[in-house]
This record gives C-alpha cells, structure tokens and sequence, in this order.
C-alpha cells in the first residue's frame, strides 16, 4: 500500500524506484536504448525486491536460526559483527540473498558497460569536443594509481575509476555516471547529486555566515556531489581531485554542459598535494562518500592535507555512512560489512569502526573544534521517492549519511 | 569495432577475487537464470511499449490484446511454438530420463576398441 504521508509517488499504489527516464541527461551522457533503459529499470527493482522482499527473511533466519545454533555451538551469544557474518554464511536465507546481490551488482556492470562501451568512441569525442585546450582540467599521465585502489576494482565495477581504454577516454566516467541507478534507485535525484545538496543544505542551516571562496573535494569522480556545491556559492571556485582521467574528463564536460563553470578537476592524489596547493589555501575541503575507499595510510595522508590546506577557520566535512557504534545491532553491523566483504570495497570494514574524532586529532585538528551531524539526500519529491521518509534498509545503500568534520 | 569491444568488455571481471555463496554450479546456473530473468523483463517491457505505441496511434484498441481469440490455425501454430519452447529448455530433463532407460551405457571416452578380426 502507498504511504498517504509521502507526496511523491507518481502514482497512488506504487511505491518503488521510479523509471529510469525521468533521470537528468547532459552533453557527455550515453545514448541508452529502449533495452538498456529497462534493463537498468529490472536491476534498480531486484535492487529494492532484495532490500524490501528478501532481507527481512535473512534478519529473521539470523534470530531464529543462526544467533541460537551460534550458542548452542559456543555457549555464548555471538560477540562482534565477525562472527555474526560467518556464523550467516552456514546459513541459506544469507547465502541466497548474498548470491542475487552480488550477481545484481555483476549484472549492473554489464549493463552499464555495454552502455558505454558500444559508444566509447562518439563519448570520447563528446567529451573532447566540450573539453579540449580547457585550462580547467589538469591530467597528469605520469601518475601512480596507488594498491588501495588497483588491487581490487571498487563495488565490481572492472577497471575502477581510473583505467582508461583509449587516448582521451570516458568510457568509466560514463559507466560510473549513467547507471549509478541501479544502486540508488533513484534516492540521489536526478542528477544523482542528492548527496550534494544535502551537504549544502547543512552548511546553510549549521554555518549560515560561511562564504567560502576557495572549495576543494578530495575523489570528487564525475562531480555528482560536488558541483551543487559551486552552484550554491557561485562566487566561489570549486577544484576536484581525484586519481582517475576518465572521471575528470567526463566530469569537467557534465559541469560545462550543466552550466556549472566555476569548477575545475585535477587529477591528483590527495594523499599529497604539495606542489600543487600552498598552505591555507582553501576555505572548505569536502569529501562524500570517499573516506571508506580509503588505505588507513591513505586516509591519513588525506586527512593530514586537509589540515595543512585549510585556511585558519576553514572548515572540512566528511559525508558517510553511519560508524559501527557499540548501540548498532550485530546483524545490522554484519549486513553493513557485506560491501566489504563481498562487493570489492575492502577497507569498508575497518574505516567504519576507525575512532575518526581521534584521527582528527592525529591530523591536528582540536578536538574541541570537532563537528558531528546527519544528513539524508535531497531530491525532486515530484519523481522521487525520499530518503528520509524511506524506511526499507538496504544496509550501507541508503541516502542517510554521517557528517564528521572541524573547523581549522 | 565498438560492438566487439562490448562483446568482450561488458563483462569483464572486476580486479579482486569472486565470493561464492552457493555450490558453484549453483550459483552459476543462479547467475545465468537471473540474466536471462532481466532479458524477459526487457522482452515484455518491449512488447508493453508497443502495445503502448500501437493503441495511442488507434490501431489497438483497448482490450483487443486480452479479448483476442486467435482462429484454429493461428491457436495451432501457438500452442506449438509453447510446445516447443518448453522441450527446448526442459531438454536436459528429458535426456536424463532417458538415460534411466538405458542399462548399460558407455562413456565415450571409456569405449573399448572393437578387436580387429583375425588378429
């Protein structure tokens, strides 16, 4: 049954993803057939099916069956998320779900690639077209693309952010970008930048006197949560680092073709910018769900040039998921682990029980200047559904985020 | 070219070791079943969109698809076709029964040499 409190389903009973062509096209976005469309369409509702329909039998296997044998075997309750999640691998309603999870998300690969690989060539001659001789785009062939993110390709999507197939290539950024859906089932909004407006909603509401001038995102990819920042501060400048060509190209030509100008992408490790960016010299660093991609060395080499390149009083924010909190139920950490375990994002596990106040404070920030919030994206509620008012749990998918930050 | 690079590409394997959830015949026949579920979603999102198509021009009218009667010969040749598409797909059922049937059989590689006459 439809929820009467939620205006935006597009029709009275249904209440899911909605169709993937009410999503925002741009000058670089693939072409996407009647098929490829509804094949995105398909993967977005076994997306929801999974999340809606067949957790919560694996949420009451684990308390029927799996947490009572785990005693029976131990004579003791099941202790951390560890054993909560192997003890869940003996059982058949986790094993199930998992099998059709990660062969959803191998079939979103597929589909996306297939998208963007058939037109590699008129993207890539797109995205020169709208980019060439642009001294807002900054490429460094020569850079190393570091273990923490070659060794194992990102949620199974083959090649990652940075493999490039072809001399001036976007076929990744256009993959990346174009069925994203999937995933979200359209909780980012239709540019998938809800994450974006949602970290500027808390700016405006949290920091109302803040008048950045210089912004810098830390693996900005193709811009989805970067450029509502630079359309809500118009006279600031926005730059976006991140190791992977393909998203910078494709990512500087989404901007231009949205008529966002005052942003400029460099491909950069942020574990070090010197050379690049003096001390001080950013009023905000951001990062969206980024941290968790991260080496532990990596995320505090990141955390450090935050600290060096903030201004006096500038401000950093890191938008993710919830940490593992001792509060949080063993089955809920277990399911919020399955990403690390089984969909390629290998330091999810251990970032989202890191002490990050403390890694703060290892950068050099004070801890009393240390800053914690929430936030849910924001969408056009006309098309889609809204996170905030969504209570199915897709463990580690959902539009509801953790803010951790500090002021320089 | 672009067409062949997707044959081949679309479906790369991710850099980083596959989890198996399952037996790993399971899980294959698992993964091949759920592909071809998202193909006959595509199928019958197609087939919707161009009745779609079709009652917006008038040349279907509503319930003309539900109400359709084929006449003896269209009934015949459809009812095959369903006869057909399942013995295709039910095949390995089929070919398994009849192997109960079969007392001895012989693997193909295990077929002993018939001796040559005289020798």
């Amino acid at each position: 049954m439809a929820d009467p409190k939620r205006p935006n389903s597009p029709t009275a009973d249904y209440d899911g993803p909605p169709d993937y062509r009410v999503i925002g096209r741009h000058g670089v976005f693939p072409q996407t057939s009647h098929d490829e469309i509804e094949r995105i369409n398909f993967l977005a509702q076994m997306n929801r099916h999974l999340a809606a329909r067949v957790v919560p039998g694996v949420k009451a296997a684990y308390k029927a069956r799996v947490a009572p044998a785990f005693a029976a075997a131990h004579g003791r309750p099941i202790g951390n998320r560890h054993e909560a999640r192997k003890a869940m691998l003996g059982d058949q309603a986790f094993c199930t779900w998992s099998a059709l999870r990660r062969m959803t998300m191998e079939q979103r690969q597929q589909a996306g690639r297939w998208t963007a690989i058939r037109q590699r060539e008129g993207l890539n001659a797109r995205a020169s077209a709208l980019t060439h001789g642009d001294d807002r785009l900054t490429l460094n062939p020569d850079l190393a693309i570091p273990r923490y993110v070659s060794a194992v390709d990102h949620h199974c999507m083959p090649g990652s952010y940075h493999t490039e197939y072809a001399p001036g290539d976007v076929t990744n950024g256009a993959n990346y970008d174009h069925a994203g859906f999937v995933t979200t089932g359209g909780l980012l909004g239709k540019y998938s930048d809800g994450g974006g407006h949602a970290v500027v909603q808390w700016v405006k509401k949290n920091v109302p006197d803040f008048a950045p001038r210089r912004i810098l995102e830390f693996g900005g990819t193709v811009g989805h949560s970067s450029l509502p920042l630079a359309q809500a501060f118009p006279e600031a400048e926005l730059t976006i680092v991140d190791l992977g060509a393909p998203m910078l190209r494709y990512g500087l030509a989404r901007a231009k073709s949205l008529g966002v100008n005052n942003v400029r992408f460099v491909q950069a490790s942020a574990e070090d910018l010197t050379g690049l960016f003096e001390d001080g010299s950013f009023d905000w660093v951001q990062t969206t769900m980024f941290l968790h991609e991260l080496s532990t060395r990596a995320l505090r080499n990141i955390f450090g040039e935050s600290r060096r390149l903030l201004r006096p009083g500038g401000i950093v924010l890191h938008v993710e998921q919830p940490q593992y909190a001792p509060d949080m139920p063993l089955f809920e950490q277990a399911m919020r682990d399955w990403d690390a375990f089984y969909n390629n994002e290998p330091f999810w596990s251990r970032m989202h029980e890191m002490d990050l106040d403390a890694e703060m404070v290892r950068a050099g920030f004070e801890r009393d200047r240390i800053i914690h919030g929430g936030v849910y994206g924001v969408v056009d509620r006309e098309l889609f559904p809204d996170a905030a008012q969504d209570d199915t749990e897709d463990y580690g998918r959902k539009a509801a985020w953790h803010v951790i930050g500090a002021v320089a | 070219m672009s067409f062949n690079d997707a044959l081949k590409e679309a479906g790369a394997k991710p850099a980083g070791k596959r989890p198996y959830f399952l037996e790993p015949q399971v899980e294959r026949v698992l993964a091949i079943t759920m592909t071809l579920a998202q193909e006959l979603a595509v199928a019958r999102q197609r087939s919707d969109t161009l009745e779609r198509l079709l009652k917006a021009k008038g040349i279907l009218a509503e319930e003309e698809i539900d109400s359709f009667t084929p006449d003896a010969h269209a009934s015949a040749e459809r009812q095959m076709w369903n006869q057909e598409f399942i013995a295709r797909i039910l095949r390995i059922v089929q070919q398994e029964n009849e192997a109960a049937l079969v007392a001895d059989e012989v693997a193909s590689g295990e077929m002993p040499d018939e001796a040559v006459p005289g020798a």
